[in-house]
């Protein structure tokens, strides 16, 4: 209409063909398409990682991943350390949740040397507890942090704050704020401190405030209705064909949760359902994961109802300095708040694992669904997209 | 997973099958047969989801162990096929078609392992490191500790105890130290 | 050239190479470096050398101070303005976020989070470098306006911390960068690191934050260490 008034007649040669698919051809000396990098610094709270985007005008033709900016070499470090010194290292594969991480080495480790059934019940009740603590924690960030793609910046701040009293709830339970090393083999560092369950529950009724306030702030804006429906549809035939795991597969009505479908600890002992959507945009995985948060603190009440009032925290374990564990190999996996999350963990006899190897959500979400789904997108939207899909750049290339 | 291991030892030659858990059986499938046994699983089987492709160095035997994890979402368990190929010419047959991550996986054991796959897509370009002109980093044979040494400037006056000794000397001062505990620091 | 001739140019590159200069260090030369004649849209014909830097290519020259209350007078405002270019290299800048909210809120301090290192003075090395990251920790640094500081997060900028075996991460920062405040811990708090911002604010007013002058004074050896470690070195020296 504008346009029209104004007597502008675009240059239809410049502009992008209506479908842009993987197949489209591009001839990079033709002057129609620019280069530009996204990254690696922080695009929104997904970490560092590069997106190099060849776009015509401002639709994306081709995305290319780069990754390894974050790359510790973890696994060939673990590989010199003993079980125990390669425990710390380990953890800080994922700064998000790291009690993830905790969990698949402590559970490997015990399963290789026999140990999985000597874990206190008591302890895992609080192994319980700190992972859906960490997973309340990285949903705090990364529900808010979807409406922070779109400019709606004022929930990063409530999350982000009510976050960080979950973090104090860890110092309470395990003396540090980020890298806690609460989950060890055997069983767990502490037993829960005197008060600790009331100071949570204080904190839950803020985080339940924070819900119906999050609810209206971005599921009622029509900003970011507009924006997010019907943006990077994930289809129910993509889920195994890349490998979609975890809320970006239970969008489109894939139900994949680990907690469910391989129980472990007492998981099978609460009552949840993981929530699923039809639609499969970022729309659908933002609702999601809000109603995700709402389960999380259900089950955290739940775990704190139903957890024994004492008990041991650990089992009696052989000397850690002196600790060999016979030659074997397993696959541990959980749900963490991306997805399904496992360890390959091989021993082969000696004081010092053979091979570790973290199978990370993000492995298949931040490169082959990622490169397939911003082409033809907006470059404004490529953001959300990313958050959307919950990236985490460390878990790739650790 | 009795049944299943039954049904693949019919067609295929299986080796070194291991029960780990109710859930989870590892099975060891020579080269030749391994992309169809794969193919086999996810096509008849159910085995749809692709959870890991994995590399284990094995220097003492002179093998590299590729690791192709299955899960199968109905069944809710999962079978690792495990691979070993030749550690001084490293080849192995691409499985790109089957699932759209394989590519990521191969290109990372190409840079980290030193592993070709014919065929598989963009498996030269840079994966986590830039301009690496050494052995690939994930051998065992890279000493990642001399490497840094050499290369970054370490800090000196770093203090590195061995954990047991020093345990020992701090709790234990006046206790003698048993031949035992000398062959175990060993 | 289209993506796909990049592409077998860059695939033949290295076959050449591999062929050519068996056990001897590889070719990192990219196509996309090479200087190139290209056809504007015009038909004017345009040599382009992409490692040439056209607006500066010269190194970083030194700043005397000014001295007495004039100098005085600019710490005090460098001081009390530091604005902090928003890039998190590592894991430390998980702690960054509850710093710019209210709880820990670092904008009473005069600090803030800018979004380009234009606009910036200060750049906090959240935790560990590798080597990929450290090139674009240089690139960045040098296109920071001068006077700039650095604060080093965590044990792993001051020793390599726990990656100090790593093959892939830095041991030591002040080797290839200056750093005016270290801040110690795995990871450390946002307490510690308002402290951080406390102690350079000290350390301005005084006169004695002046490291940018040290990198242009000791150029370069700094760049030698850049280079010893950055093997595929495809950007000019010195970049404003």
């Amino acid at each position: 209409m504008i346009n029209k008034f104004l007597g502008f007649k675009p240059d239809e040669k410049l502009l992008p063909s209506q479908t842009v698919t993987e197949d489209t051809e591009i001839d990079l000396s033709s002057h129609k398409y620019q280069k530009i990098w996204l990254g690696p610094n922080h695009p929104g709270v997904t970490g560092n990682m590069a997106i190099e985007l060849t776009v015509q005008g401002t639709t994306v033709m081709r995305a290319k991943t780069h990754v390894g900016y974050l790359h510790r070499g973890f696994e060939k470090l673990i590989e010199r350390r003993l079980f125990v010194q390669g425990f710390p290292t380990s953890i800080r594969m994922c700064v998000a949740e790291p009690d993830t991480n905790e969990y698949f080495i402590a559970r490997s480790t015990e399963e290789l040397s026999g140990y999985a059934d000597a874990v206190p019940e008591y302890a895992n009740w609080l192994r319980m507890l700190s992972l859906e603590m960490a997973r309340l924690a990285g949903l705090l960030r990364g529900v808010p942090g979807q409406g922070g793609t779109f400019a709606l910046g004022i929930g990063v701040q409530w999350g982000v704050y009510l976050r960080d009293l979950i973090l104090d709830r860890f110092e309470e339970l395990s003396g540090a704020r980020v890298y806690h090393m609460y989950i060890i083999p055997g069983g767990v560092r502490g037993a829960l401190p005197d008060g600790f369950k009331e100071r949570m529950e204080d904190n839950l009724r803020d985080i339940d405030d924070f819900i119906i306030r999050i609810k209206k702030l971005m599921f009622h804006n029509s900003v970011f209705k507009q924006r997010a429906k019907g943006l990077a549809v994930i289809t129910p035939e993509m889920v195994d064909k890349y490998g979609i795991v975890g809320t970006n597969a239970r969008c489109c009505g894939v139900k994949r949760d680990v907690r469910k479908d391989n129980p472990y600890l007492y998981y099978d002992k609460l009552d949840f359902d993981p929530p699923t959507a039809t639609d499969g945009d970022v729309y659908s995985r933002t609702w999601i994961r809000w109603q995700e948060l709402i389960q999380t603190v259900d089950l955290i009440r739940q775990i704190m109802a139903k957890m024994p009032k004492k008990g041991d925290i650990r089992c009696k374990m052989p000397n850690v300095l002196n600790w060999k564990i016979p030659k074997g190999e397993t696959y541990v996996r959980l749900e963490s708040g991306r997805g399904e999350m496992g360890m390959y963990y091989v021993t082969d006899g000696s004081d010092k694992p053979r091979r570790i190897n973290l199978r990370g959500p993000s492995y298949n979400h931040a490169i082959s669904v990622l490169e397939h789904m911003l082409i033809g997108q907006d470059v404004a939207d490529v953001h959300a997209i990313m958050v959307s899909l919950q990236t985490c750049p460390p878990e790739i290339e650790r | 997973m009795k049944e299943l291991i039954e049904k693949l030892s019919s067609k295929y030659e299986l080796q070194e099958v291991v029960y780990q858990r109710d859930n989870l059986v590892f099975a060891a499938i020579s080269k030749e047969n391994a992309i169809e046994a794969v193919t086999y699983l996810r096509d008849y089987e159910g085995y749809t989801h692709l959870v890991m492709m994995s590399c284990v160095d094995w220097i003492e035997d002179g093998k590299y162990q590729l690791l192709y994890l299955l899960h199968n979402p109905k069944l809710k368990n999962d079978i690792g096929i495990k691979v070993y190929i030749d550690r001084e010419n490293p080849e192995m047959v691409s499985a790109h078609h089957l699932w759209k991550s394989v590519w990521t996986y191969q290109r990372e054991m190409h840079e980290s392992f030193g592993i070709v796959f014919p065929g598989s897509p963009r498996l030269e370009e840079n994966f986590v490191v830039e301009g690496w002109d050494e052995t690939p980093f994930m051998r065992r044979d890279f000493d990642t500790h001399e490497y840094a040494e050499k290369t970054y400037f370490p800090r000196g006056n770093r203090k590195t105890n061995d954990p047991a000794e020093y345990m020992r000397k701090k709790l234990y001062p006046n206790q003698p130290v048993t031949a035992k505990q000398r062959k175990d620091d060993k | 050239m289209s993506e796909l001739d990049l592409n077998n140019k860059t695939s033949e590159m290295l076959a050449n190479s591999e062929a050519n200069v068996k056990n001897s260090k590889k070719n990192f030369t990219r196509p996309e470096d090479e200087k190139r004649e290209v056809v504007a849209p015009d038909g004017s014909i345009i040599e382009v050398n992409p490692l040439y830097d056209y607006f500066s290519n010269e190194k970083p020259k030194e700043e005397k101070p000014r001295g007495g209350v004039v100098e005085k007078f600019l710490n005090w405002a460098r001081a009390e303005s530091i604005w902090v270019l928003g890039f998190g290299t590592g894991c430390g800048s998980i702690e960054i976020p509850p710093l710019v909210t209210p709880r820990f809120d670092m904008f009473r301090y005069g600090v803030q989070m800018r979004p380009t290192p234009r606009q910036s003075n200060a750049f906090i090395i959240s935790g560990y470098l590798s080597v990929k990251t450290l090139k674009r920790v240089i690139r960045t640094y040098e296109q920071m306006p001068s006077p700039k500081y650095i604060l080093a997060l965590g044990s792993c900028t001051i020793n390599g911390g726990m990656y100090y075996d790593s093959y892939s991460t830095i041991n030591r920062l002040d080797k290839y960068i200056p750093v005016d405040v270290y801040i110690a811990g795995c990871m450390p708090r946002p307490e510690a690191l308002l402290h951080g911002f406390v102690k350079l604010k000290q350390l301005i007013k005084e006169g004695k934050a002046e490291k940018a002058n040290e990198y242009a004074r000791n150029f370069d050896e700094y760049k030698a260490n850049q280079k010893k470690i950055i093997k595929d070195w495809n950007m000019p020296d010195y970049n404003w």
